[in-house]
């Protein structure tokens, strides 16, 4: 039977012989697969998109339009009641521009056992979250003739969130420079050198928000089970370190932020999460769009090897033509730039073509039609 | 193209190539050199070497052109040109001027780079042109301009640079001197050829000196048309007041030179002849205040004219207007079919298809040409084969029916059948415009059927449609085949029906198929009139009492089989074109991505069949309904007393249990939701204990109202409304959320000075009891105004940024096209994707994207 199979290898998709496979009871007799794999393969072919087909334009319309249908609603609460995200249009903008920064970066991060089935999942959370001087302090006393702060931390938050005083103050002498520090039970002794009451201040507040333990830029964890498992779900996002996590399932961990995730693990992840986030936005919409727009628009942004946004700067500046640039922002500057250069602008794409009322070279305007005419003499009578 | 059809070719362009204009190429393609700004003389007749010389082309009737001798309409215009009497700089190419005045030496004019440097950054760009494309090579010649800009010293000739400041808009300074623009022209003239690859430009496309004017383009008249006002007063473009302003200053500029006049004077011309050329070219540019007309409103010069929606590139470019096309209020009528449209009497005499007049079809012709154009069908013009076209009239009438014979064009009123293109903006997918067929019908108003409403996005409270008649045989042709209604049944977007029954139609159905029984006879009067022929029916069983479900399988080809689900989950079989189990519905018979029974016909019977069924469900709906009445009440909505209590304590229990938080947080007992504060965690239990009990009503009220009731059964069958509609008028309206959260806006803390401060209570935060039969009281009415509101302005906001990111996505995408080994690639040839969507698989020859695996199975049994 897999050989039957493999002979059909180059005909259909592997999507379709695999459900094939394993729809076709095992018992089923060879002429019988082969029945049904020809009715497939015809049922394929029949299915195919005609060539010079505009799918670039059938994917905008597709996206596009219901784009009038969705909402505004800048957040929505994601499943969990305790985090907000950004869906609707603009979330969609967002991926689609390829922005740098997006509104709210979140990560989901997959476990390997036991902490999968929830074991010691709290604490996993809080090693991850990042976490501020600020957040382990009970007071801070300020000497302000001797240029000094005491740091009194709080011991129950301390081991809440599981640091000690060791290694608070180990980091506070590496991240903080110009300053001398003792540490003795929960209370580290600062020397800051400095002398007015506004530069000590200024060093608590720095203190303040210096980074201590956990992961950088994670600003909220979350543990929630998805499914059989337990996941943690992050507010902010910092793929490349909590992939070096030994109790992370790196090969599922994700975030949602498409630039960092091109520079930790490559422009086709980067493909990936586009469609994944944008099909999400149009599912929790309600509306109806078949993923193959969405791969093309991620297509059209990854093709090129970085991504480029669906804007003037991105993917229409690496347009061969001068009128389709001109025709679509900032004309004058285009049109300066190509007499520069001495550009030729081929007429291959669709635009410039109408704009000089000349066949487009897509669909029916794609082929040439050659008619001789045969002139045949008449007799006359 | 090969040579052997280039001969059928007869006027193509292949390519546009950009490029600056030569000085010497401005004076050869000029038909005439303007010296006065004088633009008539006193008999009104355009003046020699003023601007509106007619050797510049015409505007006038009766006038002829002096270069090429065509009348108005025939000449397309001239160029003119004007010698400035000092160099100007083009404001357009300031940035670039400046660049090149500190990345080249000031003495030397070479680029500011050793030679072996510049010959291999010169190759390395070449290079980065060939392989990345000349966006790239744009970015690294921006680079290599920022490292020229800062050598100090020309390692040419030595000389030590001076740093040039640019003073916006115009005026570039060198040692806190104003370096004239002759001074920049001899300057840029120094650069070698052999730099200017470096510095971003290609031979023989530009000279750096050709950005500083020395003659300038005078575009021809026919580009700035005068319009004669009523009164008889000419009225001049905004073009030519703002170049007669530049050949005045041009030649006072000239005249005091010649006289010798003091410096400065000849400075003040010379910058105001460069405010008025700066203008010329842009009049929006920052810092220049804009020239204006007399009544202070700022004139259009060319940047204006090409720029923006409104300019030409996007406006007349790629956009065009059409002839033979009109546009008219459209009304409904279920009776004609789907693929049809009505057009009225007026509109079908003022339209045209011209025919062309062979041997065989000379005498069918020649009876629209014998009614004329007053008559309905007749014909408004004949085109004789040289192209001279004219007008069917009385008097022209006798002579012009003798003289036609083959190889004649008749331009024909449009008749039953002929072809159109129907549109309705805004045109946001394909199905937004469809061909249809004519139907030529009295009225003033386009006729169309519901069912194809959806893909239009079409309502008839006023509507407009626009309708195109296609005048060549490959354009009829085309539409034909890949505009048809019937070809457009399966949306591209997810791969199933968009057309369906709609409103009345399907309840229609679903009050046949579930309840309907009628006498033998009505049956057959009930098909007759939807158009049944004969097969169907036949198909009508001998019985006494025909039931619903075997008036709607009449319809239906024996061996069409389907098995599904309705709304309302339960099964839904037809068993050789019997239905058997079930009755209609939306989930069956809706479009818009819904009727899935449609969806299996369609890939059955294709396009034609599957339209023609949905045409003959539609009147079968319609005229059940028509038989058996439906309305909608108040009275739909009343419900039992038992029901109206129950409700009532559910609105108490919920009162108390929101209480009850309210208690536990004044109190501090709240135990905080992770991660939230605890005035967030009183909110959010609140908000889900009103949401609990709305929903909760809401079932109630569903479940106790009439069954047969008009608005139950259209919410049953899907046709309108949503049981949830049904809730809010009977029972309850709910919690208005405003930003996800309940009104918390208003006064100081509280929201309305009805409520004593800090009220945490359900009717102080928005929380309507009432149901809309009910009515509301007046702080609940103000509560929804504010919801009604902000819906309204997520509405305004949302439509220009959909619509930016629409333009932006159809502009990114519109080259992309599948290829002939189904592969995506852009214009360029590029491949974006090496299979489209990964399986070739076009969405709207598929079912939802997928190809039914099961369904093959059973088939190829």
């Amino acid at each position: 039977m897999d050989k039957l199979f493999a002979e059909y290898k180059d005909k259909l998709p592997k999507i379709i012989l695999d459900e094939l496979q394993e729809k076709i009871p095992a018992k089923a007799g060879e002429a019988r697969i082969r029945k049904i794999l020809d009715a497939a393969v015809n049922e394929y072919n029949a299915s195919l998109v005609e060539p010079g087909e505009s799918v670039g334009l059938i994917t905008a319309e597709s996206i596009g339009e219901p784009g009038t249908q969705m909402t505004l609603n800048m957040f929505h609460l994601a499943g969990v009641s305790e985090m907000n995200v950004t869906t609707g249009l603009p979330r969609i903008i967002e991926i689609l521009d390829g922005k740098k920064e997006i509104s709210t970066p979140m990560m989901e991060i997959y476990l390997k056992k036991p902490y999968k089935d929830g074991k010691g999942i709290r604490e996993l959370a809080l090693r991850i979250k990042e976490i501020k001087l600020g957040e382990t302090v009970q007071e801070f006393v300020l000497s302000v003739a001797e240029g000094k702060i005491e740091i009194i931390l709080d011991p129950k938050k301390l081991e809440a969130l599981h640091v000690d005083v060791d290694t608070i103050a180990k980091t506070l002498t590496k991240q903080v420079k110009g300053i001398q520090l003792k540490a003795k039970d929960n209370t580290i002794v600062v020397n800051t050198k400095k002398e007015s009451i506004n530069e000590v201040y200024k060093m608590k507040e720095k203190l303040k928000d210096t980074f201590v333990s956990g992961i950088k830029d994670i600003t909220h964890v979350l543990p929630v089970k998805r499914g059989e498992e337990f996941i943690i779900i992050t507010a902010g996002s910092n793929l490349a370190e909590v992939l070096l996590l030994d109790e992370v399932d790196d090969s599922r961990t994700i975030s949602n932020d498409i630039f960092e995730v091109q520079k930790v693990l490559g422009i086709e992840a980067a493909r990936e999460v586009i469609i994944k986030e944008v099909y999400k936005v149009i599912e929790d919409q309600g509306l109806n769009v078949d993923i193959r727009h969405i791969m093309l628009v991620a297509s059209t942004m990854c093709f090129s090897g970085t991504i480029k946004g669906i804007t003037r700067y991105g993917v229409v500046s690496e347009k061969g033509s001068v009128l389709a640039r001109a025709s679509f922002e900032t004309p004058i500057k285009h049109i300066i730039d190509a007499s520069m250069l001495g550009e030729e602008d081929q007429l291959t794409s669709v635009i410039e073509n109408v704009m000089l009322n000349q066949p487009v070279p897509a669909g029916t305007g794609m082929t040439g039609l050659v008619v001789k005419e045969v002139v045949k003499e008449k007799k006359k009578d | 193209m090969t040579e052997e059809y280039q001969q059928f070719v007869h006027k193509q362009v292949s390519s546009l190539v950009f490029g600056l204009l030569p000085p010497n190429m401005i004076k050869k393609m000029a038909a005439a050199k303007i010296v006065t700004p004088e633009l008539y003389d006193k008999e009104g007749y355009p003046v020699d070497g003023g601007l509106m010389d007619i050797r510049l082309g015409v505007i006038d009737p009766g006038l002829r052109c002096k270069t090429c001798g065509g009348k108005l309409k025939e000449c397309i215009g001239h160029f003119g040109y004007i010698e400035l009497a000092r160099p100007i700089i083009h404001f357009k190419f300031v940035d670039i001027v400046y660049n090149l005045l500190r990345a080249t030496c000031f003495d030397c004019g070479r680029g500011l780079m050793q030679q072996a440097d510049i010959d291999k950054w010169t190759a390395r760009l070449i290079k980065i042109e060939q392989d990345q494309g000349l966006e790239e090579r744009r970015d690294k010649t921006k680079e290599i301009l920022v490292e020229l800009k800062k050598t100090q010293k020309c390692p040419h000739c030595k000389a030590q640079q001076p740093k040039v400041v640019f003073e916006k808009p115009t005026t570039f300074l060198e040692n806190e001197k104003r370096i004239s623009p002759i001074e920049i022209r001899t300057r840029l003239e120094k650069i070698p050829d052999q730099d200017l690859e470096l510095l971003g430009m290609k031979q023989p496309f530009v000279r750096p000196e050709w950005m500083v004017l020395t003659v300038m383009p005078i575009p021809p008249v026919t580009m700035r048309p005068s319009i004669t006002l009523e009164t008889g007063e000419r009225s001049e473009d905004d073009l030519t007041h703002k170049l007669g302003d530049i050949v005045r200053i041009n030649q006072r500029l000239f005249e005091n030179i010649n006289a010798g006049a003091p410096e400065i004077i000849i400075e003040d011309l010379w910058d105001l002849l460069q405010y008025h050329v700066t203008t010329f070219f842009d009049n929006e540019v920052p810092q220049v205040p804009p020239a204006r007309h007399r009544s202070g409103q700022p004139l259009k010069t060319i940047t204006a004219r090409i720029k923006s929606k409104e300019g030409r590139i996007r406006h007349n470019l790629a956009g065009k207007r059409t002839n033979f096309s009109a546009r008219t209020v459209i009304s409904p009528d279920p009776l004609i079919e789907l693929n049809e449209v009505g057009v009225p009497n007026v509109v079908a005499m003022k339209l045209t298809v011209p025919e062309r007049v062979t041997e065989w079809n000379k005498d069918y012709l020649l009876n629209y040409v014998k009614l004329g154009p007053t008559k309905y069908p007749g014909a408004n013009y004949i085109v004789r084969p040289d192209g001279k076209k004219k007008k069917i009239t009385d008097e022209t009438k006798e002579q012009l029916l003798e003289e036609i014979q083959p190889g004649y064009l008749v331009e024909r009123h449009l008749i039953d059948g002929d072809i159109a293109i129907f549109n309705r903006q805004p045109s946001l997918h394909k199905m937004s415009m469809m061909c249809h067929r004519i139907r030529v019908l009295p009225g003033k108003t386009f006729r169309l059927n519901p069912a194809v409403c959806h893909p239009y996005n079409a309502d008839f409270d006023g509507d407009e449609m626009n309708l195109h008649v296609p005048q060549t045989e490959e354009a009829r042709a085309e539409a034909e085949t890949l505009m048809m209604v019937q070809t457009q049944l399966i949306s591209p977007r997810y791969g199933l029906a968009i057309i369906g029954c709609t409103q009345d139609a399907v309840s229609g159905n679903y009050l046949l198929t579930k309840y309907g029984e009628y006498p033998r006879q009505d049956a057959i009067d009930l098909l007759f009139k939807i158009g049944a022929d004969d097969t169907m029916m036949s198909r009508l069983p001998h019985k006494k009492t025909v039931t619903g479900r075997e008036i709607f399988s009449a319809l239906l080809p024996d061996e069409f089989s389907f098995s599904g689900t309705a709304l309302d989950g339960t099964k839904v079989e037809i068993v050789n074109g019997q239905l058997v189990e079930g009755h209609m519905d939306l989930a069956t018979l809706g479009g818009e991505g819904k009727g899935m029974m449609l969806r299996k016909f369609n890939k059955d019977y294709g396009g034609a069949k599957t339209l023609v069924l949905i045409g003959m469900l539609m009147k079968l709906g319609i005229f059940t309904l028509q038989k058996e009445g439906l309305t909608t009440a108040l009275s739909d909505t009343d419900l039992p007393q038992e029901t109206q209590d129950a409700i009532d304590e559910i609105l108490v229990k919920a009162n108390e249990t929101v209480e009850d938080y309210i208690q536990k947080y004044r109190k501090g007992e709240l135990e905080p939701l992770p991660g939230r504060n605890i005035k967030d965690t009183v909110e959010l239990e609140i908000i889900k204990t009103l949401n609990r009990a709305r929903n909760e009503i809401g079932k109630l009220a569903a479940k106790s109202v009439a069954p047969r009731g008009g608005s139950v059964v259209m919410i049953n069958s899907g046709a309108r409304g949503k049981s949830i509609n049904l809730a809010l008028i009977a029972a309850c309206v709910g919690q208005q959320a405003l930003r996800g959260k309940r009104i918390e806006r208003g006064y100081t803390d509280r929201t309305l000075s009805s409520f004593k401060r800090n009220d945490l209570g359900t009717a102080a935060h928005g929380f309507v009891k009432q149901g809309y039969s009910q009515g509301m009281t007046p702080q609940e009415f103000f509560f929804m105004a504010m919801t009604g509101r902000d819906a309204l302005m997520d509405t305004a906001l949302r439509t220009p940024k959909s619509g930016y990111l629409y333009r932006r996505l159809a502009n990114a995408l519109q080259d992309l096209r599948v290829e002939y080994d189904h592969s995506v690639r852009d214009a360029a040839g590029r491949i974006v994707e090496f299979l489209y969507g990964d399986d070739g698989i076009d969405v709207s020859k598929s079912e939802k994207g997928k190809i039914d695996v099961t369904k093959i199975m059973e088939m190829a049994r």
